[in-house]
């Protein structure tokens, strides 16, 4: 335990030291690559409270991550246009201010993971996996087919979004700000993990059942807890989609909750900075094998099959020792 | 719409739910006697497809291309099963999920770099090709013909394969206790790599058969696979007749809709609306259609409790 504080801290340091450095040495570049690794770390935040405490293999987080990142790409582009949005006959004006957007997103995030959760949480094992994909799926479609805002093509918007106090377009900053929202999502996890609300759904995992039996309500808690997942999930894309000043479809393929997944399992499963570790590691490989070979996926593909049937418990499980049941 | 149109789109819907069950059948074996979700099973499609495409153009037979897909499949699938996936049985399915994307991964990629990203084109033999005139004066291409009538072969030949032969027999049992038909003398190392290999040459056969349809290009399993989860789910994880049902469903459900729902709407919201709100309704047309299964019946149609 000792040791995993260690490497916890030294995450948390590099994550921030390694684009303040880059900073320094005007390496813009780097500090983006520092900012997709944190966005993505806090996706996977989100992901590992249903997957790793809760135990609820989810492969329909894209859904949410898409989510977000449309409510940031529909809000902008309306601001930018001029063009208020009308929803059920209120005339509401886009904007341009990131705590709006992320408001947005959280509750829009909230909202659809109630619902995929309150459908799918009714079944467990394989039918959850299944279900989850599907509907996650089923998002992607409706993205695709409903041609309002760009379809298949996507979103793009001119300027990035503002935050009261801050100049955003400068990368040092807007890292800051995933920086920042990263380390208190973690906090709150951390909180979060050791309330009796956490502690009852880890004891879910393990025994649902037992955890009945002494009268917790199995599915609400775990509904809750796929909701704050989901909200967090949603978050995270919203500012993915304001890294990218771009949101498309691909963001709620299921290729992204698979790589969510891989995040949190490379990192360690139901580890608090498992994510971190899995983003950082994610970003790194992506950039020094996408420098080595086009084909890089299939490294990656190898080296997640070995870490699967060899080094259970991920990277930080390596490091850090004693694995963490997760079954 | 005329009733010749209706029908015509009926056996569409029909011909996609026998490709959906070529693939599903597989998936739905393979989890009920390995207890395995295989992600992968996509992979397999495409790989059937390509070298069906690539033998139909090296020897111009499309028939030697049917049977490369098969062998090509059943293959790569008995491959993967001796090499990774055994170790995966008694894992949790975290890690099957994780492993088999992987393959996923390993798969896409490694055709990409063998095939480049250009679609290959597995085209239709003269034999097959033209319309057929059926009853009632239906025009219909006597190729997709062809293709339910294979799909529903193989299905009936699957059926008797279960219910009728040894190893039939000695895959149900397998199913229902490992242990048991272990203890009687049967190799249950060999009968899981045939169990998977079967899977795999099904879904080879369905990828080569589509391929002469659509494009066979990198990626093509995937939106397959996610369709016959969709179907295993409506018809009950482990059940063939399951799959079948839920096949034939599914297949009925997206094809008419998405003819029928813009039609549909039309009176509704209006004709230019309507196309737009009917196509996106009808791409979520099979989810909905799970939605209410499993609200019903939450094991699935034909599935175990």
């Amino acid at each position: 335990m000792r040791v995993e504080i260690l490497v916890n801290a030294a995450l948390a340091c590099g994550l921030l030291a390694v684009p303040l450095l880059a900073h320094v040495m005007g390496e813009p570049f780097i500090i983006t690559l520092a900012t997709r690794a944190a966005i993505l770390a806090l996706a996977g935040v989100g992901l590992n409270l249903a997957l790793g405490t809760g135990g609820l293999v989810s492969l329909g987080h894209a859904a949410f991550f898409g989510l977000g990142g449309y409510a940031m790409g529909v809000l902008a582009w309306h601001a930018q246009m001029f063009t208020p949005m009308s929803l059920f006959g209120l005339e509401l004006a886009g904007t341009k201010s990131m705590p709006v957007i992320w408001l947005v997103a959280i509750v829009a995030g909230a909202g659809l993971s109630a619902l995929i959760g309150f459908l799918s949480l009714r079944s467990s094992g394989v039918y959850f996996i299944m279900l989850t994909l599907a509907f996650g799926q089923m998002v992607y479609y409706f993205a695709i087919s409903w041609p309002a805002y760009g379809g298949e093509d996507g979103l793009s918007i001119f300027v990035r979004n503002g935050f009261p106090g801050l100049n955003t377009l400068d990368p040092i900053q807007f890292f800051m700000v995933t920086y920042v929202a990263l380390m208190l999502v973690l906090g709150g996890m951390a909180l979060l993990r050791r309330s009796p609300f956490g502690l009852a759904l880890a004891a879910a995992r393990q025994s649902p059942a037992r955890v009945q039996a002494v009268g917790v309500p199995v599915f609400r808690l775990r509904l809750v807890a796929f909701v704050i997942s989901g909200a967090v999930t949603a978050f995270a894309g919203a500012l993915f989609a304001d890294l990218n000043r771009f949101v498309s479809p691909t963001m709620l393929s299921w290729h992204t909750s698979g790589e969510l997944i891989v995040i949190v399992v490379l990192g360690g499963v139901a580890r608090l900075y498992g994510p971190v570790a899995g983003a950082i590691l994610l970003v790194g490989l992506e950039h020094i094998l996408g420098g080595v070979s086009d084909y890089w996926q299939v490294f990656l593909g190898a080296g997640l099959l070995a870490v699967v049937l060899f080094a259970r418990g991920g990277l930080i499980g390596a490091l850090a020792g004693r694995a963490v049941a997760h079954d | 719409m005329s009733l010749v149109l209706l029908l015509e789109q009926v056996l569409n819907g029909l011909q996609f739910g026998v490709m959906l069950f070529l693939m599903a059948a597989g998936l739905t074996l393979i989890f009920g006697v390995m207890g395995l979700i295989n992600l992968a099973h996509g992979a397999l499609y495409m790989v059937g497809a390509f070298a069906a495409a690539t033998v139909a153009g090296l020897t111009g037979s499309f028939i030697l291309g049917l049977g490369a897909a098969l062998a090509a499949a059943a293959a790569a699938g008995a491959l993967v099963e001796v090499t990774v996936l055994r170790r995966l049985y008694a894992r949790d399915h975290l890690d099957q999920v994780l492993a088999t994307f992987a393959l996923i991964l390993i798969f896409s990629e490694g055709t990409r770099f063998v095939f480049g990203s250009f679609p290959l084109f597995l085209d239709v033999p003269d034999w097959l090709s033209g319309p057929v005139t059926l009853p009632l004066g239906i025009e219909y291409p006597r190729y997709r013909l062809a293709v339910i009538g294979v799909g529903l072969t193989v299905a009936a030949g699957l059926f008797w394969l279960i219910a009728g032969t040894r190893i039939g027999v000695q895959i149900r049992a397998g199913e229902a206790d490992r242990e048991m038909i272990a203890a009687l003398g049967v190799d249950i190392t060999r009968l899981y790599t045939l169990v998977f290999a079967l899977g795999a040459a099904l879904a080879g056969l369905a990828g080569a058969l589509v391929g002469a349809i659509q494009s066979v290009q990198v990626g093509m399993g995937e939106p397959v696979l996610i369709l016959a989860f969709v179907v295993i789910v409506i018809g009950g994880i482990g059940s063939i007749r399951g799959a079948f049902v839920g096949a034939v469903l599914v297949g009925l459900t997206d094809t008419l809709g998405r003819v029928l729902l813009p039609l549909a709407m039309g009176p509704i919201v209006g004709t230019q609306s309507a196309a737009t709100l009917g196509s996106a309704l009808a791409s979520m047309g099979i989810y909905i259609l799970m939605a209410l299964v499993l609200l019903v019946r939450p094991t699935g149609l034909f599935g175990r409790v």
